[in-house]
């Protein structure tokens, strides 16, 4: 990590050089959420651990936040499950300071709300979050118009700022979004919150269509995708597919730990299979 | 000195507080609300409609009331009541929505959205949305419902949904997230009428502004009555919608102290209280940053309060900054002493005022005896206590067991 914050612009990160490495094999990228800390630490360790394997090729970790207003139902009470059984940033850290140990490669990415942050103290939190192999950050309730509060920040501490591009984003504002954009693009497929109905095909083509015409950045599209089925069919235009309620309700809704990993594992798999049926050469 | 009237900058910051921290999908929206409130502020028909429903749909000007038996009995300060209570559905809440309704026409938003707490600001946004004709959806929590069972009928009454919040602790917190979920998902036709002085930018500043009214007429009618500025100002903060409005108008008046009571529940040391400024921290929650009820992890804490109306964990970032400035002094009352301030003001002068302007009242009892007796205090009654019955009842049966 020291030479990626010693020379953060010029270091290859694991995001790029992941993206790279799909777009030579012409497939989009799984990238796969879970909250951390659900149903525990160590159940939620083994999930994370398997995720790669699995299939997916990017890791996103949820850190729980206690109003979580951009979230639905399922990420709701995950986030508060996580938080009575006692998570807290400096575990979440923990979790991707442990994941780190047996997976050096994977790019892991946190996503979650700015108090929490805020609360850790922006720099310290930057340090930890590096130091223990954190490559990118999601924060959904810090829009371009705040950048100075952590996106520069954390481009400082060679940590990438995903920005989230939405339907009301038009291309009088699309310029501000991107301007500080690392990593990837996070386009949401609809206006709404997280795990909401089926997104409508042809406009999530036509947004990744006009992101294309202004950024270089790899597309992933998230919010509402549940099956290997739109996984394929969203893969097929976009770099890469974001799926989380459903993963996270595969954890709900497991009766034992051990079965708990087994559902994600499998519905990822599913997944997989979907983006490498996804050619888009 | 900073001209503490002139806030917040075009960022929507007061100092280090308020802001914009929302979702993406709400920018663009919130960008164009602020537009548009700038150009209507400055229009004269907008003013002309405000100005209309203002004095024959509300009921204005609310008179300033020489509390005579109050302030006998209290044997100091002068006391002067700024009757709110007396609007068209019975608090300062509607002063807010009738602006914002007149904005959302403006804007062609064809559906309203609001939260609620104790559910007065439900029953003046349900008010102005059955006047204006639009489909409303008010989100209440759980917890808050059980406790405001009259409100909710007046709601529904009204022609408004209204949909119980069950996540979280069921209160106000967890209606406003609902309600930013609802915004998120229904942006192209929906107009979030927020209540208090708090949310993204423009909200703190335009309900501040659409509540100002209640420090414009307070300043004339005190002029006109004793020739001469208030001494000090009182008024409850929960989020702090009535105490902006008051104080507003006399941030440049330095001879003019200003005190906000915040509902400190069983005691700031119990941890049972809503008293942002008193027991908080800075922090980022519903599209500002101001002090926040909030633990060593940054997770929002349960706020407690005997008045639905102030069970809020956060505060205006504009109250955040004049205390950080020191031009407002924020204090903190108890259940009891609101409970107490509450029948004194029913017995001393007729009037039931609910239990968030009886925290005013208790912050007044406690302040008027040692001041000397030409003091001019205005209070603001910022609602009728018709709602709290129960609630009462059952406290004061609690206190006689």
């Amino acid at each position: 990590m020291n030479a990626a914050k010693e020379n953060p612009v010029n270091a290859a990160t694991r995001l790029d050089e992941c993206f790279a490495a799909l777009k030579a094999e012409k497939r989009p990228a799984l990238v796969t959420y879970v909250t951390a800390g659900v149903p525990d630490f160590e159940t939620s360790l083994e999930i994370l651990q398997g995720l790669p394997a699995a299939g997916a090729d990017v890791i996103e970790i949820g850190m729980p936040f206690s109003d979580p207003m951009a979230d639905g139902p399922t990420i709701q009470k995950a986030a508060l499950r996580a938080l009575e059984g006692g998570q807290t940033m400096a575990r979440t850290l923990e979790l991707v300071h442990a994941f780190r140990q047996r997976d050096s490669q994977t790019p892991l990415v946190l996503m979650g709300y700015y108090n929490p942050i805020h609360r850790y103290g922006v720099e310290r939190y930057l340090e930890d979050a590096a130091r223990a192999g954190v490559d990118g950050l999601i924060v959904v309730d810090l829009p371009p118009e705040h950048d100075d509060e952590l996106c520069l920040p954390a481009k400082r501490h060679g940590v990438d700022f995903i920005r989230l591009a939405t339907p009301t984003t038009d291309v009088k504002r699309l310029p501000r979004v991107l301007e500080n954009a690392s990593g990837f693009l996070y386009c949401v497929s609809m206006n709404g919150v997280t795990g909401g109905h089926e997104p409508v095909l042809h406009d999530i083509e036509r947004m990744v269509g006009q992101l294309r015409e202004h950024s270089h950045l790899p597309i992933a599209v998230g919010f509402g995708i549940r099956s290997a089925a739109q996984a394929q069919a969203i893969g097929r235009f976009s770099d890469a597919v974001v799926v989380g309620s459903a993963l996270v309700e595969a954890i709900e809704s497991a009766e034992t730990r051990h079965g708990a990993i087994e559902a994600v594992h499998d519905l990822v798999r599913e997944l997989a299979a979907g983006v490498r049926r996804a050619a888009n050469g | 000195m900073t001209d503490l009237s002139m806030q917040p900058d075009t960022h929507g910051m007061f100092g280090r507080f308020g802001g914009r921290f929302v979702p993406e999908t709400l920018m663009p929206l919130i960008s164009e609300l602020q537009a548009e409130y700038d150009t209507a502020r400055q229009d004269s028909e907008f003013q002309r409609q405000l100005a209309y429903f203002q004095r024959d749909y509300v009921g204005r000007p609310s008179p300033l009331y020489l509390a005579e038996r109050l302030t006998e009995h209290l044997g100091g300060a002068r006391i002067y009541l700024k009757r709110e209570e007396l609007n068209h559905t019975g608090a300062h809440k509607i002063n807010n929505c009738i602006g914002q309704i007149l904005l959302a026409k403006r804007m062609g938003k064809t559906r309203i959205i609001a939260e609620t707490g104790a559910g007065m600001h439900g029953v003046a946004t349900a008010t102005v949305a059955a006047r204006f004709g639009m489909p409303c959806v008010v989100y209440m929590g759980a917890a808050d419902i059980k406790r405001q069972q009259p409100n909710v009928f007046r709601m529904k009454l009204l022609g408004a949904e209204v949909i119980p919040v069950t996540t979280g602790t069921g209160t106000l917190k967890d209606a406003m997230n609902e309600a930013l979920r609802d915004w998120v998902t229904n942006v192209d036709d929906t107009f979030y009428i927020i209540g208090t002085v708090a949310g993204p930018h423009p909200y703190p500043a335009m309900v501040r502004d659409f509540q100002a009214v209640i420090g414009r007429e307070s300043r004339a009618q005190i002029l006109e009555r004793e020739g001469r500025l208030p001494d000090s100002l009182v008024a409850c903060i929960g989020g702090g919608s009535n105490a902006m409005g008051l104080f507003h108008p006399f941030l440049a008046d330095e001879s003019v102290a200003m005190i906000g009571v915040e509902a400190g529940g069983r005691g700031i040391d119990t941890g049972m209280h809503a008293a942002s400024l008193t027991g908080g921290e800075p922090g980022v929650l519903h599209g500002n940053r101001t002090y926040l009820l909030q633990d060593e992890d940054g997770q929002i804490a349960d706020a407690h309060s005997i008045s639905a109306g102030l069970d809020y964990p956060g505060i205006g970032p504009e109250h955040a900054w004049l205390h950080e400035q020191g031009r407002v002094e924020y204090v903190s009352i108890t259940d009891d002493e609101a409970l107490a301030a509450f029948q004194l003001c029913c017995r001393q002068e007729g009037i039931i005022p609910a239990l968030e302007s009886a925290h005013a009242l208790a912050e007044v009892a406690k302040r008027a005896p040692s001041l000397p007796r030409d003091h001019l205090l205005v209070v603001n009654l910022s609602g009728r206590g018709d709602k709290d019955m129960m609630s009462v009842a059952q406290h004061l049966g609690e206190n006689v067991q």
